[in-house]
């Protein structure tokens, strides 16, 4: 993603509240091997909403502290079937004020 | 934990609020678990609430319910790169109480509804999510495995609630997967203006809203639309794209968002004001053909986890709310019979439906996410064409009239045969009828 792009994300992400359950990342990618050798779209560093999803030479890597919970990431990686995907913690993760 | 309840309800949304609440005032013994912090602190919504479904549960919601404005005016609008056409509808009729749709605020609201199902006596766990479904040898539901210590619980009944993504049924194999081709992913943001600017932009006073339905260029030739609602002192701002297109291109939701504010014809509605939240949701948008199995033995499915969206009208919590009704009604009618919560005696859970709104409307527009889907004229011409046909009609040149019908023939026809033409109005009409 360009960096003024993820520049924007962040300032939004910036507006929210979360309560980040430290060290216990929610989701998670099943084999990294997978998405550097026989993924080519990786479509979750696009579409994901939070920009959590990123690649770098063709490595794909994950940060889920601003997750906005949506499930994307989930169900457009279906070649694969490579994400590992669960909710956080009852009461952890974003915490909207308007929703 | 390993008490036992007449029915636990899986989440704090529309759907589990309108459940639980119709139980718990039938005098059910009735557990709601909700994994967010408060009820709301998840959800995200355009948001606008039809008073109609709320009302059938609560008919004073007016006097307590944290509403934003009372819509008076729909405004609907066809964008090209920049300019757009469309219809505005303002009422009169709509000014004058009771009101039938407002803008409202979801984690406000949510916290609302909640209360008022606690005050009918269930009981409510937050913060905690469920994991599993607990079964018995032949398969029964019987209780919910939840993420806290010794946790399990036990029900007559179990009605999931848990939203788009609804992973305790798929994982419990009850229902298949949401796939990219039936779901949209929707981001919004919550911009926050004086109420006078509000007011003065749409043209609006008192409590009085606005909303305005977008599609057109926005969504960047992929099957979507867009939204703005007038909230009190702040503005909600949203695209929503069907996820298969959104994993073919190459623009990020937070760039198609920030076109679509950039837009000449609604950068001034937002001008000045202060973005103050960030959010994201699925919508299930696949329709009737998407929609699973709605009950089994000891477990039902309402609202979003079951794919009660119509897409169409942006209709989601009010069939979120008569789903959970239903599903309630139905456990009543057995739980005051003594009959078991099995698959044959749920099946009036469907029967319910069938005769309702629900079932009524995901039928009339069955066809219509098909056709959006493989007819892309829909999407990536006609926004164009019609904002052309009217720029060329009004824009005062000295050519006659009759010339510039003409031309604007001939500019559909080039890009669509008249064959096409007709083609395409005949699929719109199949799909919406
Ligand atoms: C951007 C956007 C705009 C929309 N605009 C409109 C509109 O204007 N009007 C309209 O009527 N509809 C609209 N909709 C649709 C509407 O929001 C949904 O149809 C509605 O919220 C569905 O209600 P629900 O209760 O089924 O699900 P949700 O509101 O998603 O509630 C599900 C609840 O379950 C909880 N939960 C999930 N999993 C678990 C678990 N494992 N354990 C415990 N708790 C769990 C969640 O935290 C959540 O509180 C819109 C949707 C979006 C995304
Ligand atoms: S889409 Fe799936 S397989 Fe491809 S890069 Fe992303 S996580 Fe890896
Ligand atoms: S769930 Fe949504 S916000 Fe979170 S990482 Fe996946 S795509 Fe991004």
């Amino acid at each position: 993603m360009p960096s003024n792009v993820q520049a924007q994300v962040e300032k939004k992400l910036y507006l929210n509240r979360y309560r980040v359950d430290a060290g216990r990342p929610h989701i998670k990618i099943k084999d990294a091997n997978v998405c550097a050798t026989r993924c080519t779209a990786q479509q979750c560093v696009v579409c994901c909403p939070a920009g959590c999803w990123s690649s770098e030479s063709g490595r794909v890597s994950l940060i889920t502290d601003g997750c906005l919970e949506c499930g994307t990431c989930r169900i457009i990686c279906d070649e694969f079937h490579n994400v590992d995907w669960d909710y956080p913690r009852g009461g952890f993760g974003i915490l909207y004020k308007f929703g | 934990m390993s008490e036992k309840f007449d029915v636990i309800v899986v989440g704090a949304g529309p759907a589990g609020n309108a459940a639980a609440y119709t139980l718990a005032k039938a005098g059910i013994n009735v557990l709601q678990i909700e994994r967010g912090e408060y009820p709301g602190s998840k959800n995200v919504q355009g948001a606008i609430l039809y008073a109609d479904a709320l009302e059938r549960l609560i008919p004073d919601f007016r006097d307590s319910a944290p509403l934003e404005r009372h819509i008076i005016e729909q405004r609907m609008w066809v964008l090209a790169e920049d300019s757009y056409i469309g219809g505005h509808y303002r009422s009169a009729e709509f000014a004058r109480p009771p009101h039938n749709r407002y803008t409202i605020i979801r984690a406000r609201f949510d916290k609302w509804f909640s209360d008022q199902v606690q005050k009918a006596g269930a009981l409510l766990l937050c913060e905690t999510t469920v994991k599993a479904l607990l079964r018995d040898v032949q398969g029964k539901v019987i209780g919910v495995e939840v993420d806290r210590e010794d946790g399990r619980i036990y029900a007559d009944a179990v009605i999931l609630a848990d939203g788009a993504n609804s992973l305790v049924a798929t994982r419990a194999g009850l229902r298949q997967d949401i796939r990219a081709e039936t779901a949209a992913l929707a981001v919004k943001e919550v911009i926050f203006l004086p109420k006078e600017t509000v007011d003065a932009r749409f043209n609006l006073s008192g409590q009085e809203g606005a909303v305005i339905e977008m599609l057109g260029s926005i969504s960047q030739g992929m099957v979507g639309t867009g939204f703005l609602y007038t909230n009190k002192d702040s503005i909600s701002i949203g695209i929503g794209c069907m996820l298969s297109d959104l994993k073919r291109q190459h623009l990020t939701p937070v760039e198609l968002l920030e076109r679509m504010k950039a837009h000449p014809a609604i950068a001034p509605l937002i001008a000045g004001g202060e973005p103050r939240e960030y959010a994201a949701h699925l919508i299930p948008e696949g329709g009737y053909d998407a929609l699973p199995q709605l009950y089994g033995e000891g477990w039902m499915l309402v609202g979003d986890s079951a794919g009660f969206v119509n897409a169409v009208h942006r209709e989601g919590s009010n069939l979120a709310m008569t789903s959970g009704q239903m599903a309630a009604e139905t456990l009543i009618e057995l739980l005051r019979e003594k009959r078991p919560a099995t698959a044959a005696n749920l099946a009036c859970y469907r029967a319910r439906l069938d005769a309702s709104f629900v079932m009524k409307d995901l039928k009339k527009y069955r066809r219509l996410p098909e056709t959006l889907d493989r007819q892309r004229q829909f999407i990536n011409d006609y926004p164009a064409l019609l904002n052309q046909a009217a720029h060329t009609m009004l824009r005062v040149d000295g050519v006659d009239k009759r010339h510039k019908e003409k031309e604007i023939f001939n500019a559909f026809r080039e890009r669509r045969s008249l064959l096409g033409l007709l083609g395409d109005a005949y699929q719109l009409w199949r799909a919406t009828r």
